[in-house]
């Protein structure tokens, strides 16, 4: 179980100081898969940092599982069992998908172990394995890696930041099915921010943030209908379509 | 004849864990320690300079040589020439090395010039590492010089590394490609401490369709210096790529110089160089996988030079 309690997180900007996350409180249950939704610049992407120790929060506690991990860095939270995965996955030149694997399994895993995790995200594994994590890789490629590494860790908590946000429309569709499998197979609890209608269709909980707060927080049931149709919940033809009126 | 302490350099520069299969010729603080050619290589010692001449005959296929030196007595200076004269049509691999193990209060230097003379259409496969250590205040200084002179149709590859523990080396190759010659540079280098390493490649394309690309990748930890200097020339319809990549940690120093000059309007040349620090979300990206900050670090670039 994760919580945060009264977590604020400003920033110092020119004109001063800047609230991007204003006294939350969540509890994130086991076994829960929830799906964090709400406008961009809302704090979503901070809120995942903050939880896995990237960014501290300037007031508030965090708890991961009765321990306050609140000063912790990223190391021992990771350590604990706190996954993320990138927005924007890293490059790395000459380190290869499979050594990037085994870092996160933490063992050093055979060949065949390292492209079972690939396959789960809709990689031949044997044109993978041995490529480097660079520039030669493309964004969807690069995602499916991503979330790759955080199978291989497979951890109490796992936290994805928009897994949609640059690919293209097929490899989400392809992505949407990992989601779907892990949800049933974890043991631990998944926390995905998204705006897309099909991944909040599968989720157990929704929270919406705006401004730095949560402005809604339910089961999928109470809160989907109300998001349908507005930007937080885009289903992918929808999007496609927009980004071809070149909106 | 070959004690502990060498047979340990041995390995770091040749992965030699036994005498090796094929021909040899094993030089450790300026003797021959022991050799070996077979009916298609043939090892023979200068008279007039300190070195070998290694001849491999026409049409060679699939056969080694490895001609590793160690120097593991402080203060010991040495002077070497070994040329190589490689038949045509030949397919072959060379593994050339230098360790230095100095415990003592003197320097003690190797300075090797290897020439290569590629027989039309062979292929070479040359591996050469460099490698010191040794807790004494004696410095570790290899200067190496390659000339590499490539008939029509010939192809080399050349992987020159150098990881650990040289305080100081200038590194000079130059190469001259005939028509159709094909030649595959990878160097990488590490240098931590005060070291200091110069590495300089003068690559001439003087026929039609030679073909080069030298490629540096390092990284220059600690105070240490590095200076890249890498030129192509086009003297005929030719291609050529040459690039420097490096990590810069500490309050190290690189300097990149690559450089290009074509004389013949069919010339392809092109030149890259990066110089930078390890990316800050990289090092946050492994340590969500657990890794502490050190760790990160000590990954990435054990991965760059790989």
């Amino acid at each position: 179980m994760l919580t945060l309690e009264n977590v604020s997180f400003e920033v110092q900007e020119e004109k001063g100081q800047k609230e991007i996350i204003r006294d939350m409180n969540l509890t994130i249950d086991d076994h829960k898969f929830i799906v964090i939704t709400g406008p961009n610049g809302g704090g979503k992407s901070t809120l995942a940092k903050l939880i896995a120790g990237i960014e501290k929060p300037t007031s508030g506690k965090i708890f991961f599982e009765g321990t306050d991990i609140t000063d912790m860095g990223i190391t021992e939270r990771a350590n604990l069992g706190i996954s993320f995965a990138f927005q924007q996955p890293v490059r790395f030149k000459g380190i290869q998908v499979l050594d990037l694997i085994r870092l996160a399994a933490k063992k050093n895993l055979s060949v065949a172990d390292a492209c079972e995790y690939l396959s789960e995200v809709g990689l031949c594994a044997r044109n993978y394995i041995k490529r480097e994590v660079n520039a030669s890789l493309s964004g969807g490629e690069l995602k499916r890696i991503e979330i790759a590494t955080v199978l291989a860790r497979n951890t109490r908590m796992s936290v994805f930041d928009e897994p949609e946000a640059g690919i293209d429309l097929w490899s989400f569709q392809n992505l949407i099915q990992v989601f779907e499998r892990m949800r049933e197979s974890t043991a631990g609890s998944i926390l995905i921010i998204s705006h897309q209608e099909r991944i909040l269709a599968i989720a157990d909980e929704i929270v919406v943030i705006a401004d730095g707060r949560i402005t809604r927080q339910g089961t999928r049931e109470e809160v989907l209908p109300s998001l349908l149709g507005t930007a937080s919940a885009v289903d992918a033809c929808g999007k496609f379509y927009q980004g071809g009126k070149g909106k | 004849m070959i004690d502990q302490i060498q047979q340990r350099i041995l390995e770091e520069v040749a992965d030699l864990h036994e005498v090796p299969e094929g021909a040899y010729n094993i030089r450790t603080n300026g003797q021959m320690a022991g050799r070996n050619t077979t009916t298609n290589i043939d090892i023979v010692s200068k008279i007039d300079v300190s070195g070998i001449d290694i001849r491999i005959k026409p049409g060679t296929k699939h056969e080694s040589v490895h001609i590793p030196v160690v120097l593991s007595q402080s203060g010991l200076k040495e002077m070497v020439y070994n040329d190589f004269y490689i038949g045509e049509d030949s397919d072959i691999v060379i593994v050339a090395g230098c360790g230095i193990h100095n415990c003592g209060d003197q320097d003690s230097e190797h300075d090797g010039i290897h020439r290569f003379y590629v027989g039309k259409n062979a292929k070479v496969k040359y591996v050469e590492k460099h490698y010191g250590e040794g807790d004494g205040h004696g410095k570790r200084i290899l200067n190496p010089g390659t000339e590499v002179y490539m008939e029509e149709g010939s192809f080399m590859e050349m992987e020159m590394v150098q990881i650990k523990g040289v305080d100081s080396t200038e590194r000079k190759t130059i190469a001259q490609l005939a028509e159709g010659a094909k030649l595959i540079v990878r160097e990488r280098l590490m240098t931590h401490g005060s070291q200091h390493a110069v590495s300089d490649y003068i690559v001439e394309l003087n026929g039609a369709g030679a073909s080069a690309d030298v490629v540096s990748r390092s990284v220059a930890k600690d105070e240490s210096y590095q200076k890249f200097n890498s030129r192509l020339v086009g003297n005929a319809p030719c291609s050529g790529h040459t690039e420097c990549d490096a990590i810069i940690m500490g309050t190290a120093k690189i300097l990149a110089v690559p450089q290009l000059e074509a004389n013949n309007i069919d010339s392809a040349l092109i030149h890259e160089a990066a110089i930078g620090k390890i990316a800050g979300e990289q090092i946050i990206k492994l340590m969500t996988l657990g890794l502490t900050e050190e760790e990160a670090e000590e990954q990435i670039v054990n991965g760059f030079l790989k």
